[in-house]
Parts: C-alpha cells; sequence; structure tokens
C-alpha cells in the first residue's frame, strides 16, 4: 500500500525497513512489560491458594485478617469494603465539583477558565502523593477530629484527601468533553429561548454524560490505586469500619505497611500479593468500564 | 505575561549553563581522585567476596546492608563514618531501608552482604522456612528499648502488665478502669507485622494484642508520635529515641523505661537488633561488624541515637526470649 | 420567570463552587509554599541530610530527584516514540492494534504500589539490580511509558494529511517523511506532554519504596565518573529521591527539625512542579514558533 515499493533504492528500502522493526520492537517491549507484570504478580497472588491453601471464597469473604496468628486468618473483605468505600466516596465527593468546575471553565467564563482556572488544576494533578498525605494528616485528620466524634483518622478522612486528589482528572476529563460538543447544540437551544441553565442542565450535560462518567471512572481508579496519601490518614485498622470516622484498612494501605516487614514466600507474604492480583484485576475492571463508556458516547 | 516568561527563561538558561559549566570543570579534575576506586568500580552489589582477596594489606570491597528502618539511621551513620577511616577507605558500605522482612529475605537469597532486622530472624523464618534462619549468622549491635506513651491529658503514671493487656485487648476501654479521668482509650498499635509490635507483644503484655476494631495502626514511630500526642486519650508504644515532651511516658510496673533500667534488666520492653550475615562474614563485611561493635561507636553514635550498647548490657537474650545474666 | 430565576440561582451556584475549588487549591498550594518557603536556603538545597543533628539539606535528594527523571526519560522517550508511531502510522485497524491500545490503557492506570512491588520482584530480585537508581527509573519508565505512547500517537495524528501526503508525493519514504516531516510538527505537544508527565514523575514515591531505596549513599560531587561507586552518575547506587525523603522523613526523622525539613522538601517539590509546568507551556510555544515559522 505504499509508494516505496520495490522499485525503489535500497537505501530507502532498508531505511522503510529499519524504521518499521525499531516501532514495532517498542510495542513488543511495552507487550512484554505487561505480560511480564501479570504473569509475576499472578504467579505471587495465587500461591496463596496453591502453597497455603487459602480459599479464594475465605479471602474474599473473610471478616479476620490474622496473618501471623493460630491459625491464621486470611478474609480480606475489611480491606476490599474499605478501597471501594473510599475510592466512592472520593468520587462522590470530586465528581459534582469537578463537573461544576467544568461546566464554568467551558460554558461560562471561558476566558478567566482557560487563562486561569485550567492551569491551577493542571498544577494540582502535578501535586506529589506524599504531600498530598502529610497535608491531610496535618489539616484534615485535626479537623474531623475537632468537628466530629472520633479519631479523625478514618475513611472520611482518606476521602476528602482522595477527592482533592483525583479533582483535576475528573475537571480535565469533562472539559474536554464538554468544550468538543458540537457548536451548534448551545447555539440551537439558545435560539427555541432556552436559558443558560436549562441548556447546560438539559442538553449539554446530558450529551456528554458518558464522557463526564468516563471521567469519574477514571478519577475513581486513580483512588483505588493511591497507597500512600490513604496510608496515611487512614488509622489501618484491618476491621470493617463502624463509622466514617473509625480506623479502617485498604488494599494499598495494607500493602504498604507490611510487604517491608514480611518474610518474601512467607504465607503473609503470599497473601499480601494477593491484595495485589486483586488491585490488579480491578484495574482491569475499570479500563473496561472505561471502555463501555467510551463506546457509548461515541454513538 | 510575557515578562515572567522571559524572566523563567533567563533563570532556566542560567541554571543550565552553570549546570553545563561545573559538569565540564570537574570532569577534567576527575583523573586523579577516581584512580583508587576504578579496580572495584561498577558499583556492583554481588562484587563483595571476590574483590577483597586479592588486596591483601587493605580490605576493599562493598558491601549493602538492607532492612529494618529502625536501624537504618545508625546504621546509615556508622557506614559514613567507617568509609572516612584511612583504614577502610577501599570499602563502599551503602545501607537501605525496606523493613525487617526484606532485610532477611535479601540476605537469605544472597542479595545483601547484611541483612538489619529488628527480630530474631528464627522468628520470622517459620515452618517450611525455618532452614533459612540457620544459615544465617547473627551479629547483635545495639538494644532498642519500647516506653508506653500516653496523650498528655492521661493522668496515669503507671500501667501494670494485667492492665497493659486488657487495654491491649479490648477489655478496657476507658480510662477511668486504670484508675485515669473518664476518656475513651483510643488504641494507636503497630501492624502485625511490626518487628517493634512483636517485641512489645512479648515482653511487656506476654501475649498477642488484638486488632480491636477502631485501634489505629502505623508502622512509623513519626506519625505514631504525632497521633498520640493529638488525639485524646490516646496510648501507644515508641523507641525511646523518639520519646520528647509531646507525649507522656508511663511506667511499666512501676518501673521507668530508662537506659540504666533496661541494661541491668529491670525493665524488660528491649529488643536486640540484628545484623545478619549468610554464614560467616567475609573479611571486609566483619571489618564493618568489628567497627559497629568498637568502643568508639557503642558508646559514641549509639547512644546518641538513642539506641543502648549492647556491650553494656547485663542481662542477655536468646531467640525464645529467655533472659540470662 | 421561573426559569430565569433557575438560571440565575444555577449560575451563581457554579460560581461559588468554581470559586471554593480554586480558593481550595490555591490555599492548598499556598499552605505548602508558605510553611516551607522559610526552610529553602542554599544551603537547604545543597547540603547532606544529618540523621540526629538539625540543619540537615536535602542536597543528594534534590540531584537524585533529576537525575532519576533523566534516566528514565533516557528509557521512555524512545520507546515511547516508537511505539506511538507506530500505532498512528503502522497499525492496521483490526483485533491486535485493539489490544495493543488495551494495554496501553492497562498500563497507564496501574497503581504505583503494584508497580513499585513488581519492580521489588523482578527488577531488584530476579534481575539483581539490587536498590538502585537503574531500578527505579524502569519501575518509572513503566508509568511514563504508556503516558508517552499516548502523547505522541495523538500528536502524530494531529499533523495535518496534506503535509504527510505532499511529502509521500515527493518520493519520500514512509519512515523519512515520520522522521523529518510529521515529527517536527508534532514536536510542540511531544514537548509540552513529556514536561507534563516529567513533574508528575518527579513527585513519585510509592513506586520508588521498593526499587531506587530509601538511602542515599556517600556522594562525591568531584567524581564524574560513571563506573565510580561514589560518583552521583553511577546509575547502580541506591537513590532517595526528594519524595521519598519527605516520607522517610515524616515517618522515621530523628532530625529535630524533622518536620520543618519536610516542610521545606514538600515546597521544593511543588516549585518544581510549577517550574515544569510553566516551562512545558514556554517551551513548547517556542518549539512551535520556531517549527511553523509563525510569529
Amino acid at each position: 500500500m505504499e509508494v516505496s515499493g520495490r522499485s525503489s533504492f535500497k537505501p530507502h528500502i532498508v531505511e522503510e525497513w529499519v524504521g518499521k522493526v525499531y516501532t514495532i520492537l517498542c510495542v513488543f517491549v511495552l507487550v512484554v512489560t505487561i505480560a511480564a507484570m501479570v504473569y509475576f504478580v499472578a504467579s505471587r497472588g495465587l500461591s496463596t491458594f496453591i502453597t497455603n491453601g487459602v480459599s479464594l471464597a475465605g479471602l474474599l469473604s473473610g471478616l479476620k485478617w490474622d496473618p501471623d496468628g493460630d491459625p491464621a486468618l486470611f478474609g480480606a473483605l475489611p480491606f476490599i469494603f474499605g478501597s471501594f468505600a473510599t475510592s466512592l466516596l472520593a468520587a462522590a465527593i470530586a465528581a459534582p465539583l469537578g463537573c461544576c468546575a467544568a461546566v464554568f471553565m467551558t460554558q461560562i467564563l471561558p476566558g478567566v477558565g482557560k487563562k486561569f482556572m485550567q492551569p491551577v488544576i493542571e498544577l494540582l494533578a502535578g501535586i506529589p502523593s506524599v504531600v498530598f498525605g502529610f497535608v491531610g494528616l496535618s489539616i484534615v485528620v485535626p479537623v474531623l477530629r475537632a468537628v466530629f466524634p472520633g479519631q479523625g483518622i478514618g475513611i472520611a478522612a482518606g476521602a476528602i484527601v482522595l477527592s482533592i486528589m483525583i479533582l483535576p482528572t475528573i475537571t480535565t476529563i469533562a472539559a474536554d468533553a464538554l468544550a468538543s460538543l458540537p457548536f451548534g447544540l448551545r447555539e440551537g437551544s439558545f435560539a427555541l429561548g432556552a436559558t443558560r441553565w436549562q441548556t447546560i442542565w438539559r442538553i449539554v450535560i446530558p450529551t456528554a454524560l458518558p464522557s463526564l462518567l468516563t471521567g469519574v471512572v477514571l478519577g475513581m481508579s486513580r483512588a483505588f490505586g493511591e497507597a500512600l496519601a490513604v496510608q496515611m490518614v487512614i488509622g489501618n485498622a484491618p476491621h470493617i469500619p463502624r463509622s466514617l470516622f473509625e480506623s479502617a484498612s485498604t488494599l494499598t494501605s495494607v500493602i504498604t505497611l507490611d510487604m517491608g516487614n514480611t518474610i518474601m514466600g512467607s504465607a503473609h507474604n503470599n497473601a499480601l500479593w494477593s491484595l495485589a492480583l486483586i488491585l490488579l484485576l480491578m484495574t482491569f475492571v475499570f479500563v473496561f468500564v472505561v471502555r463501555m463508556l467510551e463506546r457509548r458516547s461515541v454513538r | 505575561m510575557k515578562k515572567t516568561l522571559l524572566l523563567i527563561a533567563a533563570i532556566v538558561l542560567a541554571v543550565g549553563l552553570a549546570a553545563c559549566g561545573s559538569k565540564t570543570n570537574n570532569s577534567g579534575t576527575t583523573g586523579g581522585s577516581t584512580s583508587t576506586n576504578t579496580q572495584n568500580g561498577g558499583g556492583d552489589s554481588t562484587a563483595g567476596g571476590g574483590s577483597a582477596a586479592d588486596s591483601g594489606t587493605k580490605l576493599s570491597g562493598s558491601i549493602l546492608a538492607a532492612g529494618s528502618t529502625a536501624l537504618q539511621p545508625l546504621a546509615e551513620q556508622v557506614s559514613k563514618e567507617f568509609m572516612a577511616e584511612p583504614d577502610y577507605s577501599g570499602i563502599t558500605v551503602q545501607v537501605q531501608g525496606g523493613g525487617s522482612g526484606t532485610g532477611l529475605t535479601q540476605v537469605a537469597g544472597g542479595q545483601v552482604q547484611i541483612g538489619n532486622s529488628d527480630i530474631f530472624a528464627e522468628e520470622k523464618f517459620k515452618d517450611a522456612d525455618a532452614d533459612q534462619a540457620k544459615a544465617l549468622v547473627d551479629h547483635t549491635v545495639a538494644v532498642v528499648a519500647m516506653a508506653t506513651v500516653v496523650n498528655k491529658d492521661v493522668t496515669v503514671d503507671n500501667l501494670t502488665k494485667q492492665q497493659l493487656v486488657d487495654i491491649f485487648t479490648g477489655k478496657v476501654t476507658n480510662w477511668k478502669d486504670v484508675g485515669g479521668p473518664d476518656e475513651k482509650i483510643t488504641l494507636v498499635n503497630r501492624p502485625s507485622s511490626s518487628g517493634t509490635r512483636a517485641t512489645y507483644e512479648k515482653f511487656a503484655l506476654g501475649t498477642k494484642s488484638e486488632d480491636i476494631p477502631g485501634s489505629i495502626q502505623e508502622d512509623a514511630s513519626g506519625t505514631v508520635k504525632k497521633l498520640v500526642s493529638e488525639t485524646k486519650g490516646a496510648i501507644g508504644y515508641l523507641a525511646l529515641s523518639y520519646l520528647d515532651d509531646s507525649v507522656k511516658t508511663v511506667k511499666y510496673e512501676g518501673v521507668d523505661p530508662t537506659e540504666d533500667n533496661v541494661i541491668t534488666g529491670k525493665y524488660p520492653v528491649w529488643a536486640y537488633e540484628h545484623m545478619y550475615t549468610k554464614g560467616e562474614p567475609a573479611p571486609e563485611v566483619k571489618a564493618f561488624l568489628d567497627y559497629m561493635m568498637s568502643d568508639k561507636i557503642q558508646n559514641g553514635d549509639v547512644v546518641q541515637l538513642g539506641y543502648i550498647p549492647v556491650t553494656k548490657m547485663q542481662v542477655k537474650r536468646d531467640a525464645a526470649g529467655s533472659v540470662s545474666k | 420567570m421561573n426559569a430565569k430565576l433557575a438560571d440565575r440561582i444555577a449560575t451563581a451556584v457554579i460560581y461559588a463552587i468554581s470559586g471554593l475549588i480554586v480558593c481550595v487549591l490555591l490555599g492548598l498550594l499556598g499552605y505548602i509554599v508558605i510553611r516551607g518557603i522559610g526552610h529553602i536556603s542554599f544551603h537547604f538545597l545543597t547540603a547532606e541530610p544529618e540523621t540526629i543533628k538539625a540543619g540537615g539539606g536535602i542536597g543528594p535528594q534534590l540531584f537524585n530527584s533529576v537525575f532519576l527523571l533523566f534516566l528514565t526519560m533516557v528509557i521512555t522517550i524512545p520507546i515511547g516514540l516508537g511505539a506511538g508511531i507506530y500505532m498512528s502510522e503502522y497499525a492496521k485497524p483490526g483485533r491486535i492494534t485493539d489490544g495493543i491500545r488495551l494495554i496501553v490503557e492497562v498500563l497507564s492506570s496501574f497503581p504505583s504500589i503494584v508497580v513499585g512491588l513488581f519492580g521489588l520482584l523482578v527488577i531488584v530480585n530476579v534481575f539483581g539490580l539490587g536498590f538502585s537508581l537503574l531500578s527505579g527509573a524502569l519501575a518509572l519508565a513503566v508509568f511514563n511509558l504508556p503516558l508517552m505512547v499516548r502523547l505522541t500517537e495523538q500528536a502524530v495524528r494531529g499533523v495535518p494529511r496534506e503535509q504527510k501526503e505532499a511529502s509521500l508525493a515527493l518520493g519520500l519514504s514512509r519512515w523519512k517523511t515520520i522522521v523529518s516531516v510529521m515529527l517536527p510538527i508534532a514536536m510542540p505537544n511531544i514537548v509540552t506532554g513529556t514536561i507534563l508527565a516529567a513533574g508528575r514523575v518527579f513527585g513519585e514515591a510509592a513506586a520508588l519504596l521498593f526499587t531506587a531505596g530509601m538511602s542515599s549513599p556517600r556522594l562525591d560531587f568531584t567524581d564524574w565518573n560513571p563506573l565510580s561507586p561514589f560518583s552521583p552518575l553511577n546509575p547502580m547506587r541506591p537513590a532517595e529521591t526528594l519524595a521519598v525523603h519527605i516520607w522517610k522523613i515524616n515517618s522515621e526523622g530523628l532530625a529535630p527539625d524533622a518536620s520543618q525539613i519536610a516542610a521545606g522538601a514538600s515546597a521544593v517539590l511543588i516549585l518544581m512542579v510549577l517550574l515544569f509546568n510553566l516551562g512545558a507551556r514556554w517551551i513548547g510555544r517556542l518549539l512551535y514558533r520556531k517549527f511553523t515559522a509563525t510569529k
């Protein structure tokens, strides 16, 4: 399908060939990386079930995590619950805020939005998670402790810190989606006499909804995988908490805490790898959901 | 807008030029200074044993130590001084954190020459892995003692073993039951894999503590201290080196957690800091371990960093926890 | 009337929320920078950290962060560019291409802690690279690669078709067209995106805890031979970056001024990210002018 066929000069063909091989090799590196990751994490994570004889159902539904106890118990449900609770709550806080900011940036004052708000939000995306944890521990936790009963530490603190972390993701994607809507859509609505809010609420947002949701899911997936910031403010008790302000754990927080202290290959260590495997599989689920949403928005 | 951009451009350019300048300058002078290092260069972490043999008089080689974050500050400090000694200038020592488990895994696997650990290898390598512990040689280099600490609003000064057990297993949840104010107890524990927690459970409680709902678990001493000092009614435990006036130290069975009480064996909540080697140490590793045990370090850095010199201890302990004079 | 009222209320609410967000963000940035800026001095930026004494600096950590970023970029840019070009120019629509795109997507959303663990298991232990700058750079490359691929793909795709066709019509090979016609046009976007991505790599800590290590050996800044164990340029030495240093002194810091150092280091980190962002915009604009010859 290319002009540079058989009749061309030889260096031409060599050049073409080198280019193609080089780019294919690069893609190959990507494929190898992901294959290696899935293979190694799975081989470690699955050994909990194979060598240590823990049942999958026991891991997923067990409420008690006591890997050094006698008998050792590997119930990871509190961590799974903690991860979902914090990331869902974070998304619930960040989604309306992010969409609001996106509407402001694209529909109400595009000038200010582009010049001022977007850079600020992009900057926020660059703040390291360690710094977020640090700020969470010095501001969010004391404030929560003063306002609500309890220790201040817990799912609420984690969710607040995470919601600020994922705000840029949601806002940027939402703003892109709103800005790329067909030009005539708004004008048509205005011409029919609709107010700006009616246009935004009834036309703009419903049309862009799948893309907005994509942003929210991507934000959630980032929240789900975040480790250090959450670990610093959530308290890390291996239990399903009785309130939002009580110490809880997530998959990532327990991995960060325990991985360095356990011996590679021990049952405890293998169980942590199983948790990492759950994280890995959840990534696939999130990507799958995003794909479904994108397919809908294309249509 | 434009002006600020220009300014930034100028700064970036200036910094860039400066960097380039200094680089070329330095590369000109490197010739002489590197010659001593080139033969064992390459930074290969596994170079250890081999390169030491060829130089008869002066030891050389590179040592990698990894593991316990509690021992890391001491090991780092000592390694700096060790490498500054003219006798040992041919040896490089690099100290890594990663946690006791990582340290033991890596020394058993041969990736590092020294595995730092807060607890005996026998306690970590259990069941099927127990054989791995036998290949490791223990070098206890310091003693670290833990004190029970509470938030400043707690009026309790002394806690008995039984009271602590009740608190850490969730039987007692209010300070008034152990002679304090009417206030809920908040536990600040360590994660179940932590060596500090294992020590505290073994020697202060004599039993496993429960991960009771609502207890906070942090691995980092700094975070534990911050949380205990800020949360009303909080109780936790810290190594002596982290104690300051932001938290209140509580006596254990009427005994103050002081260095003297630990040395004489009156205060039982302490543990060794271990440096494990796989088999007998290579000459350069041995030199480092000997240096670690020298009076200069034991009475200097060890004390300064808040550890207790292992050479001063009047009591000894084995992996099972039994104490001998 | 009702609709108009609703419009006003809604507009006011959106204004209020947007204002709030900006306030929170600026407050956050301000808090970090103001808390730390008093501690930043030339000494702080260049001195060695102290274990027990006050007055330690972050010199080696700052250098490590920058050098690690550089190493990561050396690994990512060629591979990312190549894969991106493949995706935009060579890949035929079909199952395989879809699969690769999926891989890129999955790779980019892997939690950093999982990447760190993978690094510990494979790069540090199996390949035996140990805790080193190279291990850290490889782990960071795993994050950065998918970003780079997507960026390149979009930028190359954004090149006007006419320019590509004109070049092909002149008899240039496909590869030559890509390298000398399309890449220069796509370059401003690629560079801007790369620098923004670099800002993110700069602050990464979770993956580095397990790969680049948590300590910085004695560095000899007069020794620039990359093979010497004391040389700052030796990629096989362990290295603690700024973000990891903040994590470490927050958790196990014994120095009396640990909290000030953490605050100062956080401020430095934020200011560096700010610099990256402004730099990305400025360089992007500059390159755009240069390659398109517009004023």
